[in-house]
């Protein structure tokens, strides 16, 4: 890490707006990425992948691409290295099946089906080309209509398909009015902007890789696995992602297939995919077919929710997209239904997408509580106040805190909601584009993974934190490192902190929005280790100023131990460990979910999300031009980066909302779209003004940080906000994501 | 097959020979000249992760042939910075967080530096956020920090010495 990092202040630190501190490595172009890496001797790695949806591969030119000048290898079924455990084996829940050249046999487009070795990049390539697989193709089965509908084993990961209280039918029967719409959404493709990338090296036994991971855990492990060699032979390497969003979660089969390509070369193997890799063997959010019915009484409160999903899995693997889950929790009902039912389509696996199952939920969920406001002749605000849950809908139990209330408060201020007319069409601009304002309600589970981390203190003062944290631009080095410093009283500047590789300690999933609670709160208990232990020297030494003040009667800071009833009555901690004779004070700690606290709270971050939008009357061409968050998500740790979580995360659901959209062929069940000039992503003219607001939040129950995440819940409330706005600028209710100008026009 | 080529990177002369005509601009700075600063994101100029200045102008180095490129003035992130003194944009780019993972980061930075001297040559005195919003267009941020960088990229645009 650079020592000249910019800081707004010593001292404490949690809660300051420091920058990045792997800034100056970004900025500069030092910070190495996986694909950066290029020992001697390397061979580059090309995938061939599949051009069918369905069939088998039943012939290649090897020879052609053997003979291509700089070819050194091509690995197919017929040579890849043998696997310790057949990568169709599932043996835990977080297991996804992998396609690693076992045999001949495609799933899906884009699936890799050899891998072509050379001592150039630009001779691997045109060996894949060359190769020009035949096929024995059938039909593919595509799309939610492919077959008749089931109800999976589990949504998400092992959470039950359906789950209700109450008795829905009985309150729709009895509501005074009514809303049933279905809503779509398209599949999405995470596209994190640093292709998935592999560097892998064998020595003997031992196997160094350097590629990107959100989970280094549970990549070793997958890897031992497969390869047959205790994990401590495995050792990952990384310190940056290029984007993650859960698609570098676990290991996926191209950077295995390195790891295999090296192996049966003896050489080191970097694989870079392609863009088109990315589409199929990476994972995805699938596409959702979304049937809400809602019931309310004269008065505007819901008496009935009924929330049914539709969505896809692969056909070899189970990943369906828990969508209904949003409806758990946001809105007070009697009578509560979540069904998730499910196809199986000849895709790649969908996997965990930045917020999966709440964006794609909030957007038809906040639709829906839209259409029924205007049904009730209510302002949507006023509606989702009239239906405030006070404790969660599902379960019953208290929330750990929520002040969503606040939210709505002052995200509607800050917009200026309360002029909003209640009819549509109403607004125009000086250009005589219809202007329309839309809102949503933003939500997220505070979870909590398992993490280990270790810390040390010296006699000159100075620390060091360990952790296997993974840093894909939340800003783990920083914030993480600010939990450090604070945790050993120190300042920032006399910290050294590691993370980001496998050899470390483990620091959980980056994922779940849980990464600063997880690996946060692990460093908590190291740092917290550290400082008992230097307490009991301290207190049970008649030398030392704290002498009789016991181990909870003294804090850290500013390098010193200090009488927590006055700080003025301590010493260094230099001085402490002198008198000892020690050189150093070590610990660990660890963080886990609290089993008691979870049984007992509901635990929810929350927000408010405001939209204007703007569109072309004669061209039905739309525009965002204004968004407003406001998110209460407990304890801030940096409040500069936690801002630019929730504009990254609300420019998601700005793309939810209008761009994204990943188009199969229904006749191949090949992309039409897999790439980044075809599938839309936001660009820089086609984000607007933003303002997130950081809403003040105590929570004594969620964690030992009182931590809640930032990482997802922008998506959520914000797709729906801008579906609604634009139904409020045109009085045209668009149910099918994304909204593009064709269906604006209908 | 062996071609010769002469490159002036960063202000420095490099000689290449590559034994390939198909070497992208941008293969031949990151697998040659090892100058991974510049990224690929798609390698077919839909991204823009790839952004340098040839001769002044920007340029997707993976929509170009090194080849065609002999004698040209390539500036890469790595030539930006004096020493330990960061360039304008640079440092407007921490201070308004106008990134996050940071893979896009160089592209970004090399696009706002030939922008500004866009705006320059054609006199443009006051900058205007929609310009810059539309001149950074071309340089897609999937974090989405593209606040962060305009905001960046509007202040780096004040300072003297930013082009």
């Amino acid at each position: 890490m650079p020592e000249t990092v910019a800081r707004t202040r010593h001292g404490s630190s949690i809660g300051q707006p420091l920058t990045r501190r792997e800034g100056p490595l970004k900025v500069t172009g030092q910070a190495r990425f996986a694909a950066d890496n290029l020992p001697p001797g390397t061979l580059h790695a090309a995938l061939c992948t599949a051009r069918i949806a369905r069939g088998r591969v039943t012939g290649l030119d090897l020879a052609a691409a053997e003979n291509h000048p700089g070819v050194v290898a091509v690995m197919t079924p017929d040579n890849a290295p043998a696997l310790a455990k057949h990568p169709d084996d599932k043996d835990g829940p977080f297991v996804f099946r992998l396609d690693l050249l076992q045999d001949w046999s495609v799933r899906y487009a884009n699936q890799p089906v050899a891998v072509v070795l050379a001592e150039t990049l630009e001779a691997a390539f045109e060996g894949a080309r060359l190769l020009a697989p035949r096929y024995a193709a059938e039909e593919p089965r595509i799309g939610l209509d492919a077959e008749a509908p089931f109800t999976p084993p589990g949504v998400g990961v092992g959470q039950p398909p359906d789950e209700s209280h109450g008795d829905v039918e009985a309150g729709l029967a009895a509501a005074d009015k009514r809303v049933e719409a279905v809503y779509e959404t398209a599949a999405q493709y995470h596209n994190a902007m640093e292709p998935h990338a592999a560097l892998a090296q064998w020595e003997g036994d031992r196997l160094l890789l350097h590629t990107p991971s959100q989970g280094l855990t549970a990549a070793v492990g997958r890897l031992a696995g497969l390869f047959g060699i205790p994990p401590k032979n495995i050792r990952i390497e990384s310190p940056y992602l290029g984007g993650g969003f859960g698609s570098k979660g676990l290991i996926s089969g191209p950077q295995v297939l390195a790891c295999m390509a090296a192996r049966l070369t003896g050489r080191p193997v970097k694989l870079v995919a392609r863009r088109e890799d990315m589409y199929g063997p990476m994972g995805h959010r699938a596409e959702t077919r979304q049937t809400l019915r809602l019931g309310t009484d004269a008065a505007g409160k819901l008496t009935a929710l009924d929330h049914l999903t539709l969505t896809a899995s692969s056909r070899f693997d189970d990943f369906f997209e828990p969508a209904g889950g949003v409806s758990h929790t946001l809105y007070a009902t009697p009578n509560l239904a979540v069904r998730h039912r499910g196809v199986r389509v000849d895709t790649g696996t969908p996997l965990f997408m930045r917020a999966p199952g709440e964006a794609s939920g909030s957007a038809a969920l906040e639709s829906a509580l839209d259409e029924m406001a205007f049904a009730c002749g209510m302002d949507p605000l006023e509606f989702r106040l009239a239906n405030y849950a006070e404790t969660e809908p599902l379960s019953g139990r208290p929330f750990s805190s929520k002040a969503l209330r606040e939210c709505y408060a002052q995200g509607a201020a800050a917009f200026g909601w309360a002029d909003r007319p209640r009819e549509p069409r109403q607004m125009r601009d000086a250009d005589g584009f219809l202007v329309g304002w839309g809102m949503g309600t933003a939500t997220f589970p505070a979870l909590m993974f398992e993490a280990q981390a270790r810390a040390e203190l010296r006699a000159d003062g100075s620390g060091t934190v360990e952790i296997g944290a993974q840093d894909m631009g939340q800003g783990a080095w920083t914030a993480l490192a600010q939990i450090a410093a604070d945790g050993l009283g120190i300042d920032l500047d006399r910290l050294t902190f590691n993370m980001g590789s496998s050899t470390l300690p483990s620091g959980g999933i980056a994922g779940g929005s849980a990464h600063t609670a997880t690996a946060g709160g692990a460093i908590h208990a190291a740092a917290a280790a550290v400082i008992a232990e230097l307490a009991g020297i301290a207190t049970s030494d008649s030398a030392s100023p704290l002498y009789g003040a016991g181990n909870a009667g003294v804090v850290a800071e500013g390098g010193r131990l200090v009488r927590r009833d006055d700080a003025s009555r301590g010493e260094t901690f230099g001085a402490i460990l002198a008198r000892a004779g020690r050189e150093r004070v070590e610990g660990t700690g660890k963080a886990s979910s609290d089993p008691a606290a979870q049984k007992s709270y509901a635990m929810h971050a929350h927000g408010a999300v405001f939209a204007e939008v703007k569109v072309d009357p004669d061209l039905g061409q739309i525009r965002v031009s204004r968004l407003v968050g406001a998110f209460a998500a407990g304890r801030i740790i940096n409040p500069r980066l936690v801002r630019s979580q929730y504009y990254g995360g609300m420019i998601w659901g700005l793309s939810f909302a209008l761009h994204e959209h990943a188009a199969l062929d229904p006749r191949t069940g090949r992309f039409l779209n897999d790439n980044l000039g075809e599938y839309h992503v936001p660009v820089n003219a086609d984000t607007p003004e933003m303002e997130a607001i950081l809403v003040h939040e105590d929570d004594p129950h969620v964690n030992a940080l009182g931590v809640k995440g930032v990482g997802e819940i922008g998506i959520t409330g914000t797709a729906g906000a801008i579906a609604n706005a634009v139904w409020h600028a045109t009085g045209v209710r668009v149910r099918e994501l994304p909204i593009t100008l064709d269906r604006v026009l209908g | 097959m062996s071609i010769p080529l002469q490159l002036t990177v960063n202000g420095e002369r490099r000689d290449l020979v590559l034994e390939d005509p198909r070497v992208t601009l941008l293969d031949a700075l990151r697998e040659r000249l090892q100058l991974t600063g510049t990224k690929k994101g798609c390698d077919r100029g839909q991204c823009g992760a790839c952004t340098v200045l040839v001769d002044g102008a920007r340029v997707n180095a993976c929509l170009a042939l090194a080849v065609s490129h002999d004698g040209a003035r390539i500036e890469t992130v790595e030539g930006l910075a004096r020493g330990e003194a960061l360039h304008p944009v640079q440092a407007a780019f921490i201070a308004h967080d106008a990134f996050q993972c940071g893979f896009c980061t160089p592209g970004q930075i090399m696009s706002a530096v030939g922008l500004i001297r866009e705006m320059r040559a054609a006199g443009e005195t006051a900058v205007d956020v929609e310009r810059v919003r539309e001149g950074m267009s071309g340089n897609l941020c999937r974090c989405g920090a593209y606040a962060g960088i305009t905001e960046a990229v509007v202040a780096a645009a004040q300072t003297e010495d930013a082009a």
